[in-house]
């Protein structure tokens, strides 16, 4: 495992955790394309296949809209999960991997559809699985997931 | 002598008239009733686990063909009944609307099971709580899923509003203002 992470990302790296047998570590926004960069084009065990890429909403300890990106090395089986937080909570904007991994798209579209991340360089950053007509971004913390047009429930049956 | 164990179809019962020697009168509604009541086609629009029902239904035990629907249409253009079984996303509520529109009139609806009811379950952002939110329902059928017997009883309470409307009800001030609560027309 020592050539897991090379020279040129490790002053990148905020934090270095292993959680689940999976190796994790935490870069800025401004080198996450870099760091994904040089992670697939490491000599000896290049991370060349994005497994995932989804959004999280953390509110503690203090608020947080940021991405997770799982990475796996086919030559050597091993995983790595990279996590990138947006540094506003209001309009998170991250960079797009799309340059890096073309599945990066989908799942891009994906995490602004339910997360409301901007991905600036994203080629086509609209909503893919929720109605267009959707306002909100129905995983964040804030919104209910309890449709509120609902009628068959009522405070007597349902506590509500 | 019974006719218990007869394997004849049975013949069903004429509208109430006059009857005589070679004439039989009773109305048109009547007739036109008796008639759309039997011949029925329905168009499935399943999406989940009660269109599975509904295929059972539709199968040769359960035989729905034996109440006038022999032809499931899957176009709506050729269809006057609408059966809606299973959950209907609000991104599916749009076509839902356009696949009743593209109906001719008259038509009807069936809602089967709790989802196309009222959301069922799926109390949550992406699912519309009830095709009565898009279109006009006749019959809804509870259950989740229900049994075909229990789809079978929607069908025939179907047809028991078929055979009773009135000719005139869908120019009717009453049945326009019903459309045009849901912006249909």
């Amino acid at each position: 495992m020592t050539s897991l992470l090379t020279e040129t990302i490790l002053p990148h790296i905020i934090s270095q955790t292993d959680a689940y047998g999976i190796t994790e570590i935490e870069v800025a926004p401004e080198h996450l394309v870099s760091v994904v960069i040089a992670l697939k084009s490491q000599a000896d065990m290049p991370f060349s296949f994005m497994t995932d890429l989804c959004g999280i909403h953390y509110l503690e300890p203090t608020p947080r809209i940021g991405i997770v990106i799982h990475l796996h090395s086919m030559e050597t089986n091993t995983r790595l999960r990279i996590k990138c937080f947006a540094t506003s909570i209001e309009t998170p904007t991250l960079p797009s991997l799309t340059g890096v991994f073309s599945a990066a798209n989908w799942m891009e579209r994906e995490t602004y559809d339910f997360f409301g991340i901007q991905f600036s360089g994203h080629p086509n950053l609209i909503r893919i699985l929720n109605d267009d007509s959707m306002t909100i971004f129905p995983m964040r913390k804030e919104y209910p997931l309890e449709d509120d047009t609902r009628e068959d429930k009522d405070d007597t049956m349902f506590g509500r | 002598m019974t006719n218990r164990h007869s394997a004849s179809p049975q013949i069903g019962e004429a509208p109430a008239g006059i009857d005589g020697q070679g004439f039989f009168l009773t109305t048109v509604e009547k007739a036109v009733g008796m008639a759309r009541k039997n011949s029925l086609w329905p168009l499935p629009f399943a999406t989940s686990c009660c269109g599975i029902e509904f295929m059972a239904t539709m199968g040769s035990h359960y035989d729905f063909a034996r109440f006038g629907s022999e032809r499931p249409s899957f176009s709506p253009r050729q269809a006057d009944l609408l059966m809606v079984m299973g959950t209907i996303s609000k991104k599916l509520g749009p076509i839902l609307k356009q696949v009743y529109e593209q109906m001719a009139e008259p038509r009807w609806v069936l809602s089967v099971g709790a989802c196309a009811s009222s959301g069922g379950i799926f109390d949550t952002y992406s699912v519309l709580q009830g095709i009565d939110k898009v279109i006009p329902v006749d019959v809804y059928v509870p259950g989740c899923p229900p049994r075909p017997e229990q789809i079978i009883d929607g069908l025939m309470k179907i047809q028991e509003l078929v055979q009773k409307e009135p000719l005139g009800r869908r120019n009717s001030p009453e049945y326009k203002a019903l459309l045009n609560r849901y912006g249909i027309q």
